[in-house]
């Protein structure tokens, strides 16, 4: 696949500007945005959110909580008090409606770091990449999940890239910024979409956390594809798009529905021709052409 | 720019806040640490902070006191120190020293209500004494053609019981003789002035008849209002020693609320303000009632007298409850008898008392019992809670009262001692006269035998010394704000933060633009923010000093470290200011026509170059009898030996032939230097421990060559009524302002072990600040609750004269019972002298601190 | 790729697969051994890191802490912190430094309320109850109590003041007429708050405030106090003692359980022990 170092080049010239960044702007509004919320309260004083991604409390009422660390402290033997378990109660059912890996694109302040590492790549056409597998997250997953089970310590936590950047802004990083260099060293140099793309086992917990999620990004006007390759181009996981884009002939409906799609838009935002579009996952059997009746479902559930 | 009030208390949080923020270890007191011993110059001093009088050792390198310890010789100590001893080099230390004179200017000139800018010491005088000679002209231009008893002044001193015994002699020479003003008054007056006043109606002669010994000889301790154990921690812990180690001995500690000294109490007793005075009278009640008094003692040494009552409260007279008094501020005493003052204390019944003080009657029981008991030793010890007391001479004489029934009194063991608060609360603010109406060794302005004695030793004409005495410490503030008294130098104290009613008296009084107020101090304290010039000041061993502590010991010190940069001892303040005078500028002509030698000298050839002052010459430096070599700044600097020769002067007052007052006598000058302190009277070299007991004390059989062996004798009223003590009856009076419905709680104040007075040394120490960070309020876990409040949680504290917020203790060092508040003053921050009421004892003119009314609420 | 559709659509081999698959795990084996050994290591807790009020178990704790620093936001007087990458501690979990700023010991604990998930355990609702550690007067040498100094200043500020650190009075045979004052904690009222080790005047404080397991002593499972016992008991564990009866010249006594040898009358003044007694027959007057 010949990929375009600089994809939406041509989104660019035919939409302007703005429309071929809305999504990206609007993410990265909503990342640094959730930062500023959390920093607000250490640099201002102005508490309207304390805590970080693990366990968080806005404005004294609305609880969040981690359901992937909760989960781990469970596993450890120790339950929650209410105000826990409603939070990551709370925390389940806004992805599991918008998509788990929402989260990744939308929330997660490593995102920022694995994307420029992504954009630096293909700004200088790095290709070198090893070989490592996007299932090697469910792997570690598991992992991850075992260790309260079997010793009582959230071992994850101690290297955790994720929690360890987003606490460490608001409550001191120590070292920390070593192992944020590594992953986005490990990104730019050793492995393509490396961190986030396949070893992220929290990325892999929220991506089976919104499997059924209703917000998609559906390939509406996938008949228009010029095969320009820039939503692949820039695409984080460009596996969930093929099925998509290219499987009206299989029965696939237009709707991505791979539990690894971030929902970032990305595609949306490059793609000259308008193909792509956010919709729900209900659109999958309306936008499919008759005689493929139901079949789709069992082709494009989610893959492990 | 007018500084407002609230301007004026956030800069000062601000300052305070700037010095807390260096507590970890400021670079000026790193170098306090052990570097190595080899060249250390170790020799004595006395710590700078209670009246105790421990002895330290310091340890100078390089101009620097680089170490310290406990003087392991000195008999009060013992080489112990409590916490603020082990710190005593860091207070010279503080980052923020003030090194050069301060003068508040606007556009390059003097302005009231100018900015601080540093000025050359000329330039400081310069102002000072062009404000001072307009302030004694004014007064010259009022006295004119006045005796001298009507004489009054519009300069003030307000001076220090933490000065050196020179300092404060000078202080008197130079006010009283000098600029002929009794405006000069010590910080003393706010800590000692009711024991003075009750030391010399029931014995004629001031201070203690015993020692510290007492506290290895008694058999049973009384504490009243005084908590020991943390104002004076070494002199507790030798009482503690007795209670531990003797056996049958008991404490008993009287409060208005619990603190520390309750944890050894055997009889812990806490009763309603004021009513100290009641719970005295029903002792002597019970005393007589079981016919336990000594007969014979009382026959032979005492004089029954009583109290003239209703007297007020020292508040300005236009108060309704000075109006409503009918012999406001009249001390007079009358003539009484065994039978009248029995039938006097008679209503003081324990069912009465016990109402009255809410003390349980067991407890007054078991108290009244240990003084009724000849065969117990009585040691009673008090500190604030009598002095700072609208009835404080009263309270202190009806003590005296019980111990003069007893007959328990000088003699190992049997001891009324009143406990000073400050190191030279006695040596100078009392011995050398720094009161208002006071001259040194126990004489008074008002007697005119006294004034020409004085006049006689300072060589000055007759009626010098102004008859009338001068203005107390809280008159001054009044005054002041008044616009009757227009020039202030406080020296060695802080008293916009100690005195009382900051809000309507003494910030008012020192911002008024009729007045002009120096401050001289090492550092910049509220004082030194509410003044128009700061001198700085040189400290401690910066200067060669003496002090005179509690049980009369004097002691003495060399200067071991130069003062930082342009730092001078308020010694060479005092002296080098009096050079600014000529006689014309102070004295009229028909005086200076007694003496027309003086005309056209200064003030200081007059006081200082005297011919006595000035007879010791200074050799250069000062050596010890090890070899050791120190400077001398003052000496350095007027060319002869000063210390030495004002001491030398004083001792003409209290050791010369024809003194007037037997009993003060002290050795020579270099005596002191060798000694870890005399115990005055000596004589032929030899202490007093035990005042007024032949065989303890040769006075005794000096004035009445008729004594038994052994038997007392109270010299101090020799003349007046052949060597008796005044039993003396005072009623219980109620205090000036009680709790009521919405000022509901009592409100005390005080100190705390870790920090001296206002803090403004102590403060400076990052320790003893992490130790005792801030003023916290004192109260009852009910009555917080009450409030709403909770540990930690900021209350705010307000009287009819002020608010203060302080944090909010209910399980602290002290705990007070519902309905009372206390919070100490030593917190810059949170001034609790915006609430105190100036009402004070109308005899002694002493502040009550420990009583007014107050809210709490939630802040 | 050992991607399972990647798989069945290039039909790479069964065996090929199995081998990826094996290789995967043992990647990922090795990199769990890795971190085991890694978190059993940063898990230890250093003895001067003290985790707040209502703590769980350090074992527990970690498994329960999520690490998002709620309590730290939720205190006060802002003396908690979370452990950062390459300190000593388990990453992201709260503490304190007693020395640096030790616990208030606020009444409503706000730090437990703070917690979502037990770590602090909720079950705490009253202070004194916290056993963050226990105070250990580590250094009796330069203690400045112990040398007799007055100095009380961790007596002081102890916030369950006289119960959890009390005042040992001494005869100071050195000095010879003062009293030593030690500070003494006592383990049972001790929340290991840290106050005393903040506030103690020495350059490097005496009293110091230690996990529990390292701060106590544990006497021998078989040994009892035998007063204690007694104590609660209500009385003799065995038959109580036979009266004695001894051989004694006149005027004396023995006393078995007390003072020993007694001479009769030696403790007798001419004085009833009641003063009223004297008092009221008029004295000598």
């Amino acid at each position: 696949m010949a990929m375009n170092a600089f994809p939406g080049k041509e989104a660019v010239e035919k939409k302007g500007w703005f429309r071929a960044h809305q999504w990206l702007i609007a993410r990265r509004i909503s990342q640094l945005g959730i930062l500023g919320l959390f920093l607000l309260g250490p640099l201002a004083g102005i508490w309207i959110v304390k805590g970080n991604l693990s366990g968080s409390m806005t404005l004294d009422v609305l609880p969040l909580t981690d359901p992937f660390l909760l989960l781990q402290s469970m596993l450890s033997g120790n339950l929650p008090v209410l105000s826990g378990a409603l939070g990551a109660l709370i925390v389940i059912l806004f992805y599991g409606l918008v998509g788990g890996r929402v989260f990744c694109s939308w929330v997660c302040p490593v995102n920022l770091v694995t994307d420029l590492a992504a954009w630096l790549r293909r700004r200088f056409d790095l290709r070198s990449s090893a070989v490592l597998s996007r299932s090697l997250r469910y792997w570690l997953l598991g992992l991850v999940l075992s260790f309260p089970l079997v010793t009582g310590v959230i071992a994850w936590e101690y290297l955790n890239p994720v929690s360890m950047l987003h606490r460490g802004l608001f409550f001191g990083m120590g070292a920390g910024w070593v192992i944020i260099a590594a992953v986005f060293f490990f990104d730019l140099l050793l492995v393509k979409q490396g961190w986030c793309g396949r070893l992220c086992p929290m990325g892999a917990f929220y991506g089976l956390l919104g499997s059924g999620a209703l917000v998609r990004v559906k390939a509406a006007n996938r008949d228009r594809c010029d095969d320009c390759m820039d939503c692949f181009a820039v695409c984080p996981e460009p596996q969930v798009i093929k099925p998509a884009l290219k499987g009206a002939e299989q029965c696939i409906g237009p709707v991505i529905l791979d539990i690894n799609c971030t929902n970032c838009g990305r595609c949306i935002d490059v793609c000259a021709e308008e193909v792509f579009q956010f919709g729900s996952r209900l659109y999958n059997q309306r936008g499919l052409p008759k005689p493929c009746g139901k079949t789709n479902e069992a082709v494009s559930t989610v893959r492990k | 720019m007018k500084v407002t009030r609230r301007e004026f208390i956030k800069s000062q949080a601000a300052v305070v806040a700037a010095a807390a923020a260096g507590v970890t270890l400021p670079a000026s007191t790193t170098a306090i640490a052990q570097s190595g011993d080899e060249g250390l110059r170790w020799d004595k001093a006395p710590c700078r902070f209670c009246g105790t009088g421990c002895s330290v050792l310091v340890g100078v390198k390089d101009g620097r006191i680089v170490a310290s310890q406990g003087d392991p010789d000195a008999p009060v100590n013992r080489g112990l120190n409590c916490i603020k001893g082990y710190f005593l080099p860091k207070i010279m230390y503080g980052k923020d020293r003030l090194t050069q004179p301060l003068l508040r200017k606007k556009n390059g000139k003097f302005d009231k209500n100018g900015q601080f800018e540093p000025v050359s010491w000329d330039e400081a005088f310069d102002v000072m004494a062009e404000k001072w000679k307009a302030a004694i002209a004014r007064s010259m231009e009022e006295n004119k053609g006045k005796p001298v008893e009507k004489m009054t002044s519009r300069v003030a001193m307000f001076g220090s019981g933490q000065w050196t015994v020179w300092e404060g002699y000078a202080a008197s020479k130079f006010m009283k003789a000098g600029l002929r003003s009794n405006n000069l008054d010590p910080n003393a007056r706010h800590c000692m002035a009711s024991a003075v006043g009750a030391f010399i109606r029931a014995f004629g002669i001031d201070e203690p008849m015993g020692c510290y010994d007492d506290l290895e000889h008694a058999d049973v301790f009384v504490l009243w209002g005084s908590n020991m154990a943390e104002m004076h921690p070494i002199l507790w812990s030798r009482l503690t020693d007795t209670r531990l180690t003797k056996p049958g001995c008991e404490v008993h500690v009287l409060s208005t609320y619990e603190h520390r000294c309750f944890e050894l109490a055997d009889n812990p007793i806490i009763f309603k303000p004021q009513t100290d005075l009641a719970i005295l009278n029903f002792i002597a009640n019970y005393i007589i009632q079981n016919k336990a008094y000594n007969r014979e003692f009382i026959e032979k040494h005492v004089q029954f007298q009583k109290a003239t009552t209703d007297i007020g409260y020292g508040l300005r007279p236009e108060d309704p409850r000075e109006r409503r008094a009918k012999n406001r501020g009249v001390g007079k005493k009358h003539p009484s008898s065994f039978e009248e003052f029995a039938k006097q204390v008679a209503p003081y019944t324990l069912d009465y008392v016990s109402e009255l003080s809410g003390v349980p009657k067991k407890k007054l029981l078991r108290l009244a019992k240990v003084y009724a008991d000849p065969r117990k030793k009585v040691s009673s010890y008090w500190t604030m809670g009598f002095n700072q007391h609208t009835r404080g001479v009263w309270v202190n004489g009806n003590l005296y009262n019980v111990h003069l029934l007893m007959g328990k009194i000088s003699e190992p063991g049997n001891s009324p001692f009143s406990l000073t608060g400050q190191p030279s609360a006695c040596g100078t603010a009392r011995e050398v006269g720094t009161f208002a109406h006071r001259l040194p060794a126990d004489l008074v302005v008002k007697k005119k035998a006294h004034r020409d004695f004085a006049e006689k030793i300072w060589k000055l004409p007759e009626g010098t010394i102004p008859a009338k005495p001068g203005y107390h410490a809280v008159l001054m503030h009044r005054m002041m704000k008044d616009g009757k008294l227009n020039t202030y130098w406080q020296l060695c104290n802080n008293n916009m933060q100690a005195a009382a009613n900051m809000n309507e008296e003494s910030y008012p009084g020192w911002r008024n633009p009729e007045v002009f107020v120096t401050v001289s101090d090492p550092y910049p304290t509220v004082s030194a923010q509410a003044a128009d010039l700061i001198l700085p000041t040189a400290m401690w061993t910066e200067k060669e000093g003496a002090y005179g502590n509690a049980e009369r010991r004097t002691q003495f010190w060399r200067q071991q470290v130069a003062a930082p940069g342009e730092s001078k001892s308020d010694l060479w303040q005092i002296m080098e200011f009096s050079k600014r005078f000529k006689m014309e500028e102070v004295w009229p002509e028909e005086l200076l026509a007694k003496k027309p030698e003086y005309r056209g000298k200064t003030l200081y050839e007059v006081l200082f170059e005297n011919g006595q002052v000035n007879r010791f010459p200074y050799e250069g430096q000062i050596t010890d009898d090890r070899g050791n070599v120190y400077e001398n700044h003052e000496s350095e600097h007027f060319g002869f030996y000063v210390q030495k020769g004002l001491f030398e002067e004083y001792r003409l007052f209290n050791s010369a032939p024809d003194r007037i007052k037997k009993g003060h006598e002290m050795a020579e000058f270099q005596a002191y230097h060798r000694a870890r302190g005399l115990r005055w009277p000596v004589i032929d070299g030899k202490e007093t421990l035990w005042r007024f007991r032949e065989g303890y004390d040769p006075h005794v059989a000096a004035f009445n060559p008729n004594v038994e062996k052994g038997d007392v004798y109270f010299y101090g009223n020799h003349k007046s009524n052949g060597g008796r003590a005044n039993i003396i009856f005072a009623p219980y009076e109620p205090p000036a302002e009680s709790p009521d419905r919405e000022y509901d709680l009592w409100l005390c104040t005080g100190r705390v072990l870790e920090h001296w007075h206002s803090g403004s040394m102590t403060r400076r120490v990052p320790e003893l600040h992490r130790a005792m960070p801030e003023a916290t309020v004192y109260m009852n876990k009910r009555d917080a609750r009450k409030r709403h409040l909770r540990d930690g949680q900021i209350a705010r504290i307000s009287t009819r004269r002020g608010t203060i917020l302080a944090r909010v203790e209910t399980r602290g060092r002290n705990r007070p019972p519902r309905g009372l508040v206390f919070i100490p003053w030593f917190d810059a921050s949170r001034l609790v002298n915006k609430l105190t009421l100036d009402a004070t004892d109308p005899l002694s003119k002493e502040t009550d601190y420990k009583k007014c009314a107050c809210k709490v609420v939630k802040a | 790729m050992a991607d399972l559709s990647a798989i069945k659509r290039k039909g790479i081999t069964r065996r090929r697969f199995m081998g990826d698959v094996l290789k995967t795990a043992c990647g990922v084996g090795l990199f769990g051994l890795g971190l085991g050994l890694y978190a059993n290591r940063a898990s230890s807790l250093p003895a001067t890191f003290i985790r707040p009020p209502g703590a769980l178990p350090e074992e527990d704790f970690n498994g329960a802490c999520i690490r998002c620093g709620l309590c730290v936001r939720d205190c006060p007087y802002d003396i908690l912190y979370l452990g950062e990458v390459g300190q000593n501690i388990p990453t992201g979990t709260p503490y304190f430094i007693a020395r640096k700023g030790a616990c208030e010991m606020c009444e409503d604990i706000p730090c437990v309320a703070a917690c979502p998930t037990n770590a602090l355990d909720h079950a705490l609702t009253d202070i004194n109850e916290a056993r963050m550690g226990l105070a250990v007067l580590v250094d009796h040498e330069t203690c400045i109590a112990f040398l007799g100094l007055r100095c009380e200043v961790c007596y002081q500020i102890c916030p369950i003041k006289d119960e959890a650190i009390s005042l040992e009075r001494q005869h100071n045979a050195r000095s010879g007429k003062h009293a030593i004052f030690i500070p003494t904690v006592h383990s049972d009222r001790c929340t290991g708050c840290g106050k005393c080790e903040e506030a103690c005047i020495l350059e490097e404080a005496a009293i110091k405030v230690l996990p529990q397991h390292l701060a106590k002593g544990e006497l021998g499972k078989h040994y009892r106090l035998g007063w204690e016992e007694k104590e609660a008991a209500g009385g003799s564990l065995v038959t109580p003692d036979v009266e004695h009866r001894y051989n004694l010249p006149e005027g004396m006594r023995y006393d078995y359980y007390g003072e020993g040898l007694i001479q009769e009358g030696a403790e007798e003044t001419p004085f009833p022990s009641n003063p009223l007694d004297t008092l009221n027959k008029g004295g000598g007057l």
